[in-house]
């Protein structure tokens, strides 16, 4: 299996690491020739600005939007998630825009509000799962196609799943609890997913 | 819930690899920086550059500056408080910065003690000239480092020294034999327990960013070949003579600092860099790298 993991900013050796511990080939990848023949990919956390600037002027954004049409699957954490939804409430900027939810960047507040807490994620089994949220984005909306897989205590959805697309605000990739990139890994050799109609 | 734990801290550092911090000292700039694909900016009344040429007593910023570009971009803003001015990095926390570098670029307030910065929610970056530096500031709560080159120069050579010295002394903790771990903690002047853990994990306990004399794409490229996880250019985007250009060449460089053809061809055409100083003209007093231990 090989994994591509978005490496233009932010910490995708931490996820590479993740992976490379789980037994897959893990790929960095930089340029749009470093797409082909992925099993899936993943957004890692970092500064979304800057990681769709660089996709753009790179021109890996409409190739990544086009592999993930058709079924590719992927996965976005924190930054990755502003980069998935199709709106983005406070940002000017452009994104992937592929699944049907609305977010919120930096919906807690700066970094002095961000936190650490324990999170019910009923997919990953009963323990807990432990979420580390850094100036953390949210979902703030979700269509009816979009599956809510966690919420917090105060009902702020933080990770959800549309087809082939996985996204959470917090960063599994930062604890040593791999189950959350197990579920995207099952997920991806099942084929579990559907694919897109569109 | 818990706020302000050291994962988060440190987590911040990690959100910023791979990236730019840029020093900026108006909204307009930041907001260049934000456009060019800076991951995070630094806030300041004076880039190094104009500290060096100015003189004078140089203090933490306007609070009104530092406010007006938190408001102006939404990428993390930096600032920074002198050595030991554990009062000003109180402002800081108080104004909601993401991040507090606590400067040798600003002039010292205490010549022997550093910020205890375990006391703060906010996390802080600190320079270092080599790894028992490091070990010290990541002691007293550093969550990030940065080796600190010479700021406001323009000149590479000292960014590239202590870079290299960080890494030789983590090359030579991990090939010694641990009965003699203690004694190299004593000689490094810092505590066995990071001396012991970069023993065993061949890295600093924390992300390590290049500061302090990077002015061109190449600069910063070498920088990340060399081991550093990201970059900090002070003078050389808005001391250049085509700031948002340069600020945009620099990023790319630093992402794709594997790829000579990418450097090459970022770096065509880009109009003067900085004026750059020779550190050996540069008279012993006025090196900033020297202040803190």
């Amino acid at each position: 299996m090989r994994i591509g993991v978005l490496a233009i900013q932010g910490d995708f050796v931490e996820h590479i690491a993740m992976l490379s511990q789980l037994g897959v080939n893990a790929l960095a990848i930089r340029l749009p020739s470093q797409l082909a023949e992925l099993d899936g990919l993943i957004i890692p956390g970092g500064e979304s600005t800057t990681m769709s600037r660089l996709m753009e002027d790179y021109n890996l954004t409409s190739p990544i939007k086009e592999l993930v049409c058709q079924g590719l699957p992927i996965l976005g954490t924190c930054a990755g998630l502003v980069l998935l939804a199709k709106k983005v409430t406070n940002s000017v900027n452009g994104s992937l825009g592929i699944m049907d939810i609305e977010v919120e960047r930096n919906a807690f507040g700066r970094q002095a509000d961000s936190f650490e807490t324990d999170l019910p994620i009923p997919i990953l089994g009963d323990h807990p799962f432990h979420g580390v949220f850094i100036r953390a984005p949210l979902i703030r909306e979700v269509e009816s196609a979009v599956e809510i897989l966690c919420q917090l205590s105060n009902g702020a959805i933080v990770a959800a799943k549309q087809n082939n697309c996985l996204a959470c605000s917090f960063h599994p990739e930062l604890t040593d609890d791999s189950r959350f990139h197990e579920y995207f890994l099952n997920l991806t050799k099942e084929g579990a997913f559907a694919k897109r109609n569109h | 819930m818990e706020k302000g734990s050291w994962k988060v801290k440190t987590g911040l550092a990690q959100m910023l690899k791979g990236g730019v911090i840029m020093d900026v000292v108006t909204a307009e700039q930041a907001k260049i920086a934000e456009d060019a694909g800076a991951c995070a900016v630094m806030a300041l009344e004076r880039v190094p550059a104009d500290i060096r040429a100015t003189g004078g007593v140089a203090r933490m910023a306007d609070p009104s500056i530092i406010s007006s570009m938190m408001e102006a971009v939404s990428i993390p803003v930096m600032a920074k408080c002198r050595i030991g001015h554990f009062v000003e990095a109180q402002v800081l926390e108080a104004l909601g910065v993401d991040f507090i570098d606590e400067s040798e670029v600003l002039t010292p307030a205490d010549e022997s003690h550093h910020v205890w910065k375990h006391d703060f929610k906010v996390p802080f970056v600190c320079g270092c000239r080599d790894l028992g530096e490091a070990l010290r500031r990541i002691a007293e709560g550093a969550a990030m480092i940065r080796t600190k080159g010479e700021a406001g120069t323009g000149n590479i050579v000292e960014a590239v020294r202590h870079m290299r010295a960080v890494q030789d002394g983590i090359r030579r903790l991990q090939s010694l034999p641990a009965e003699e771990l203690a004694a190299e903690a004593k000689a490094l002047g810092a505590p066995l327990e990071l001396v012991l853990e970069v023993h065993n994990t061949g890295k600093l306990p924390v992300v390590n960013f290049a500061a302090g004399g990077i002015a061109t794409p190449a600069d910063a490229a070498l920088m990340m070949q060399l081991g550093a996880e990201g970059v900090f250019v002070g003078s050389g985007i808005f001391k250049s003579s085509d700031p948002p250009v340069r600020a945009q060449t620099i990023v790319k460089a630093t992402t794709h600092y594997q790829d000579p053809s990418i450097i090459a061809e970022v770096s065509k055409g880009l109009g003067e860099p900085m004026r750059g100083l020779d550190i050996r003209a540069i008279p012993d007093e006025e090196l900033l790298a020297t202040r803190g231990w």
